[in-house]
């Protein structure tokens, strides 16, 4: 999937200044994500959210972990769409690299990411950066041998 | 005085700030309501005064907070209308309260006896008996709603029978704001011999509690729903069940003697509230209950009426708006979905706009899956919420309608 990257989203999102045309937009950026296919959507792949579904389901291929991400919400769904701006088609030392609560908060999205907001979209990071650094952990060990 | 919204507003401090530049209007009260000046003041005035232990300091202190402490049981008394002051049990909150009777009832259940309750239950008023049954090997029995949110009275009479030991149901239900017949479900219930628990967390705030003439066995709710601190709640019950109920936490203050090996319980209200209490709230708990009695409560009343029909029409003519819960008999909740739209979405782009919601299951998964909907958004008013804050919610929600579209 060609999903916007980081750098458009900021330059984008620098350009609206009222907040019903920045959500318009990460509503939009939601729109673009691939869906997940309805079979895949199973509970094992369910990340524990509080208000809506959020479903993660991830592939490593060729150094890169491809992520498919579902939400029945379409604020979370375009929230998922920056988060994989920042993750999908990445290798696992670059999603540990990544600090996504600078770009959050660069995006003054910082809010999003606060625990008491029941999303899951912190469970989701933390979910990325895990299997991200349980790969790395594999590799960088490989790498020793 | 008559009621006048204005003036109740400018006792509520919180009620003049904004979010991100709009005012603040709160539309979470089934959640948790606001205090007035006076319960924060009643609240701050213990501690910066007369901060000390209740019923055991030799001190000036300890006999001014005794006073209070055990002045704000009378308050509760009057305002419920206890026979007895020794009815009025603390706890801290509904969900405490409800412990409380469960934990001993559980002790008195054997397998083939049953508890009722409703679809409508609020999970501490479910979770709670459940785990009555599983101690006991007692069945639980659920009385069945209409898909209007109303409780169906012929089947919750056939599901009454002589092995019936107690049954529970909201006041009104926190989810779909449903008002149920209690005077009637309580006669049904003692006809039957059962006790009759009463959850009033969401009944309370309305002030026409009288327990004495409704008939049931126990009262609960919690002091946060109306106008009071959090961490207080009330148990009420009768006397005659409270003497003998057993005991649930065991530790000082709860006690009449003690050796080594054995101790005697203290009576009532004593017996069931061991340890040092929440004594700042509730002093904050009698601040508002007086604060409330003060008020002019027919005048609330036909207020929170208003507030209700007027946010109901104005779902009605919503395009793309479906109210849950359509019961006949409505107050201080408006559970919706808007077409399109997640109910977190809804929650959040109205927060955006300075209106406070609640979204979700709100502690009734059962019922959400009864009524086949992943959750709703709850509007829910209080006595100082005014007109133009509907017309507010429902502005607010053209706008959310228009992102979502
Ligand atoms: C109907 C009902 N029952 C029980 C409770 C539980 O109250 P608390 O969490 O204050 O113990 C609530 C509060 O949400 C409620 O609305």
């Amino acid at each position: 999937m060609v999903l916007a990257s980081t750098d458009e989203i900021l330059e984008d999102l620098a350009f609206f200044d009222d907040w019903e045309e920045r959500y318009k937009y990460i509503i939009d950026l939601g729109k673009e994500l691939p869906s997940m296919a309805p079979e895949l959507q199973t509970a094992d792949r369910l990340v524990k959210g509080c208000q809506s579904n959020v479903w993660l389901h991830y592939e490593y291929r060729n150094g890169q972990l491809v992520f498919l991400v579902e939400s029945d919400a379409v604020i979370v769904r375009g929230l998922l769409a920056l988060v994989m701006s920042a993750f999908n088609e990445k290798s696992p030392s670059d999603i540990v690299a990544f600090d996504i609560d600078d770009y959050f908060s660069t995006l003054d999205l910082e809010r999003h990411l606060s625990p008491t907001r029941g999303n899951g979209l912190r469970s989701i990071v933390g979910k990325v950066k895990s299997i991200a650094m349980s790969l790395k952990n594999v590799t960088d060990n490989a790498i020793e041998l | 005085m008559a009621f006048d919204v204005a003036v109740i507003r400018q006792q509520f401090p919180i009620l003049s700030r904004d979010i991100d530049g709009s005012p603040l209007v709160y539309l979470d009260n089934a959640a948790t309501t606001h205090k007035p000046q006076c319960v924060i003041d009643a609240i701050s005035h213990y501690y910066s005064y007369s901060n000390s232990n209740v019923h055991r300091g030799a001190h000036r202190l300890a006999d001014e907070s005794t006073k209070a402490y055990e002045g704000a049981r009378d308050t509760v008394a009057r305002f419920i209308n206890a026979n007895v002051r020794e009815e009025v049990i603390w706890t801290s909150g509904t969900t405490e309260s409800i412990n409380i009777v469960a934990h001993g009832i559980a002790q008195q259940l054997n397998p083939g006896d049953q508890l009722l309750v409703t679809e409508m239950e609020h999970h501490a008023d479910l979770v709670t008996w459940q785990q009555a049954c599983a101690t006991s090997g007692a069945e639980l029995k659920v009385a069945p709603i209409n898909d209007n949110g109303e409780l169906n009275l012929d089947q919750f009479q056939t599901l009454l029978c002589d092995r019936t030991k107690l049954v529970a149901f909201p006041h009104i239900s926190n989810a779909l704001g449903t008002v149920n017949p209690i005077t009637k479900m309580i006669a049904m219930a003692k006809a039957a011999g059962a006790l009759v628990l009463i959850d009033g967390a969401q009944g309370i705030a309305h002030g026409d509690v009288d327990v004495q003439s409704l008939g049931c066995d126990f009262y609960v709710f919690s002091g946060h729903k109306v106008f009071a601190p959090t961490g207080t709640g009330v148990l009420w019950g009768r006397q005659s069940l409270l003497e003998s109920w057993p005991v649930w936490q065991t530790g000082g203050e709860m006690i009449s003697t003690v050796t080594y090996q054995s101790a005697q319980w203290n009576q009532l209200p004593y017996r069931l509230e061991a340890g040092t209490p929440h004594i700042a709230g509730v002093i904050g708990l009698g601040a508002a209950l007086e604060w409330l009695s003060r008020q002019d409560l027919d005048g609330m009343r036909l207020h929170e009426k208003a507030l209700m029909a007027t946010a109901t029409e104005r779902a009605e003519q919503f395009e793309g708006l479906r109210i849950i819960g359509t019961a006949k008999n409505k107050l201080g909740v408006l559970s919706f979905l808007i077409e399109g739209g997640h109910p977190a979405d809804v929650g959040f782009l109205l927060d955006r706009q300075g209106i406070a919601i609640r979204t979700g299951h709100h502690c009734a998964e059962p019922l959400m899956n009864r009524l086949g909907v992943p959750g709703t958004a709850r509007a829910s008013f209080s006595l100082y919420n005014t007109l133009d804050e509907v017309d507010a919610l429902f502005d607010a929600l053209k706008k959310v309608r228009l992102m979502l579209a």
